[in-house]
């Protein structure tokens, strides 16, 4: 039996439960309190109370002080006054203090409109910086692949530090120093590429201004799309479709594959692809290699390898198991590296003149995509990675209204796929692709029933089991690091076995990536395209991964054996034990 | 900021850390009946045992507690007690707390740099003296005041320091 209390705000009182703070009980209530370094994503059980902003001060009666609603408990009776003059005149101080040790380039900030502190500046009026004080100014870092840490655009919300020790559990951003001179960095504030950072971008995700940042790649993709001896090829990973018309004021959970494909061509790539027809190949791979492991002796569990953040996680945090995840590269990778030796013999295009440009939900791929030993000859698999956010600008910068395009088929011979390929982009997506397939193959049976309720779902850890007649394969399923570091630690003190297990490193999956669209703290947007990604696979004609007939052309005319010899050198990596600061 | 610590890296290395400051740290946390929340216990024990807190020793303390290295580099640079550098065989406190302030420690402060020729926060070339300022020692009745390593000097004078120093040396 729950414990309730009354409050009263604005002279309105309502009946809230008793652990509420006031800005819950102000939700309940309808009034609204502006906040900035608050950040409650239910979901993820993450909550950011560090009441460093004072944003979203209130009045309490018999109170002397200003309370910051977000992190003062109510109790009974308590009555609130969050309208008063003085109330409204210390939120405006509060922005107006932020301000004024904050860079005002706003217009070519990469931020600019998608800023909260603008909006909240905009939302509580302010007009002037009354406060003309010191200011901090400290160097970029641009040391990484993936993330730039830009410091003086850094409120000090601390929003990034709890994504990335609460959640992930990587523990690479912390607050250092203290008074004026506190920033959040890296131990010793090394650079980021020095670290153990995983580049997951869930610190990007949450970040409210442009302190953290993905690196932006988009002038480099119009560089390459406008020189003529180039042959540039684009593919988009699952997730895009599901959240790209989100930037063009549509519904979260839109579904915008052919107007994605069409979209594409007019901004002036030469061949339109899909990374699911990538993922449909992992499929062909990694489910391969499970039998093999399984019917070899092989190391159990086998962890899937789609997501470069959580590979890197492995190789920083837990080197003595960098042997049980899957060798095969990821989806983007494997079609990079199709698309650079079969589709360019095939169309007869010197592979050195090819660019294969990859649209990822992800930060993480563009630091994997720089991996050296993800190439052929020297010649990067991928050459460029962009973001969900860096597409939409790209498309607005080209007058390309996403809404007003028809549906366009994506180009082929790599352009076909399957609805194992469109669940890639969800947590438990990649393993029920991976089941859909692994069934047939070792039951030698048709599946009549593709969708496997009991991996779904947005639970942190998950387990089930899948019947393959006879052989029963328990299954693990983690997204967001710190449930994946959860799950290793319990398979290595023996608690937990299993035989497959499927982490993403961002929470939800690749719909939540820290490439997406922005969710300013509404984690239901992650549910809608979740929901999205289903739909689709609902709507392909074929769902499983081996009858795509592209992909069985390509083993067929190129590659041979699935797990063969030629997919190993093209398809298939190693991981590595790495040191961890 | 890389440049920097490049050079700090390097001191680093040129003053080897002693293997048995390890081992005499090693003991101590293996000492301790469980490994929650001793961070600041530990750090303070490393740093009497190594005189300073180092990068290496920080990342040393992070692997042993299960802690993140940033976590304990935001603690030892958030309490101005923890330094990262070699200090000075001298440690020359001058409090700046309200009182002391009120009484002109800012002057005390003048003359340490003048006759020691060093800024407030650095340590002097032969590693003999340390002058950095404290927050609020407790001791107002005694405002100014400078703490030498454990000795406490009251009501100090700007003209007394020449006397106070030459006592060290």
């Amino acid at each position: 039996m729950k414990d309730y209390v009354k409050v009263t705000i604005n002279d309105k009182t309502v009946e809230v439960p008793r652990e509420y703070t006031i800005l819950n009980a102000a939700v309940e209530a309808g009034i609204k309190i502006p906040t900035l370094c608050h950040l409650d994503l239910h979901d993820l059980k993450m909550v950011n109370r560090t009441a460093s902003c004072r944003v979203c001060m209130v009045e309490i009666e018999q109170r002397p002080n200003l309370a910051p609603a977000c992190a003062t408990p109510i109790n009974d009776g308590m009555v609130i006054r969050t309208d008063s003059l003085r109330a409204i005149r210390a939120r405006r101080m509060a922005v107006e203090l932020l301000l004024s040790n904050h860079p005002t380039d706003c217009l070519i900030c990469q931020r600019n409109v998608r800023c909260e502190l603008q909006s909240l500046a905009q939302e509580l009026n302010v007009r002037e910086i009354k406060y003309s004080g010191k200011r901090n100014k400290y160097p970029l870092d641009t040391s990484s692949q993936a993330i730039i840490k830009n410091q003086d655009k850094c409120i000090l919300c601390r929003r990034c530090e709890t994504a990335c020790n609460e959640i992930q559990t990587c523990g690479i951003l912390s607050a250092l120093n203290r008074g004026f001179d506190t920033i959040v960095g890296p131990a010793f504030n090394l650079p980021m590429v020095e670290t153990s950072c995983t580049y997951c971008g869930q610190c990007v995700a949450v970040c409210p201004t442009a302190a953290l940042t993905e690196v932006n790649h988009t002038h480099k993709v119009w560089e390459e799309l406008h020189k003529p001896d180039k042959y540039v090829v684009v593919q988009v990973a699952p997730a895009i479709r599901v959240a790209l018309g989100e930037l063009f004021g549509m519904e979260a959970g839109s579904i915008v594959t052919g107007k994605l494909a069409a979209a594409l061509r007019r901004m002036g790539f030469d061949q339109v692809y899909d990374t699911e027809f990538g993922a449909d190949v992992t499929i062909m791979e990694e489910a391969k290699e499970l039998i093999h492991r399984l019917e070899h002796g092989g190391t159990l569990p086998m962890l899937t390898s789609c997501c470069p953040a959580w590979v890197s996680f492995i190789e920083h945090q837990f080197p003595d198991m960098v042997d049980v995840p899957s060798t095969c590269m990821s989806p983007h990778i494997m079609f990079g590296a199709i698309a650079k030796t079969y589709l360019a013999e095939k169309i007869g295009i010197d592979p050195k003149k090819m660019v294969v440009v990859s649209v990822m939900p992800c930060v993480a791929k563009k630091a994997e995509a720089a991996r050296t030993e993800l190439s052929i000859d020297d010649n990067d698999d991928v050459d460029i990675v962009i973001t969900t956010r860096e597409l939409g600008d790209m498309l607005k910068e080209a007058g390309i209204d996403l809404d007003k395009l028809p549906d366009e088929d994506f180009d082929h011979p790599l352009g076909k796929s399957t609805g194992a390929a469109s669940i890639f982009g969800t947590t438990g997506g990649v393993i029920e692709a991976a089941m859909r397939t692994a069934y047939e193959w070792v039951t030698g049976e048709t599946l009549e029933e593709v969708e496997f309720k009991q991996l779904r779902g947005m639970d942190g850890i998950r387990e089930a089991t899948v019947d393959l007649k006879g052989k029963e394969l328990k299954i693990g399923i983690a997204h967001g690091l710190g449930n994946a570091r959860q799950m290793l630690e319990d398979i290595r003190n023996g608690k937990s076995e299993f035989h497959a297990i499927e982490i993403m490193a961002c929470p939800g999956g690749c719909v939540g990536g820290g490439g997406q669209p922005y969710h300013y703290g509404n984690d239901e947007i992650v549910k809608k395209r979740q929901e999205a990604i289903y739909r689709e696979d609902r709507g392909k004609s074929i769902r499983k991964s081996h009858e795509n007939p592209e992909v069985i052309k390509l083993y067929k005319e190129y590659l041979g054996e699935p797990y063969g010899e030629l997919a190993h050198k093209l398809l298939h990596t190693k991981y590595e034990a790495k040191e961890r600061i | 900021m890389p440049e920097e610590l490049k050079v700090k890296e390097k001191n680093d290395l040129q003053k080897p850390i002693p293997k048995e400051h390890y081992e005499k740290l090693e003991e101590y946390i293996d000492s301790l009946p469980s490994l929650e929340g001793r961070l600041i216990q530990v750090l303070h024990h490393a740093q009497d045992i190594f005189g300073y807190l180092p990068r290496d020793v920080q990342l040393f303390i992070a692997r042993r507690l299960g802690l993140a290295g940033a976590k304990v580099n935001g603690v030892v640079s958030f309490y101005s007690y923890f330094t990262e550098e070699p200090r000075g065989e001298y440690v020359i406190n001058i409090c700046t707390g309200t009182a002391c302030f009120v009484k002109g420690a800012n002057k005390l402060t003048e003359e340490f740099e003048k006759k020691l020729k060093i800024s407030a926060g650095d340590t002097t070339e032969d590693r003999k003296f340390t002058l950095k300022d404290v927050r609020c020692v407790g001791a107002c009745g005694l405002a100014p005041l400078v703490v030498i390593n454990d000795k406490v000097f009251g009501r100090v004078k700007p003209e007394e320091i020449e006397g106070i120093l030459e006592q060290y040396l």
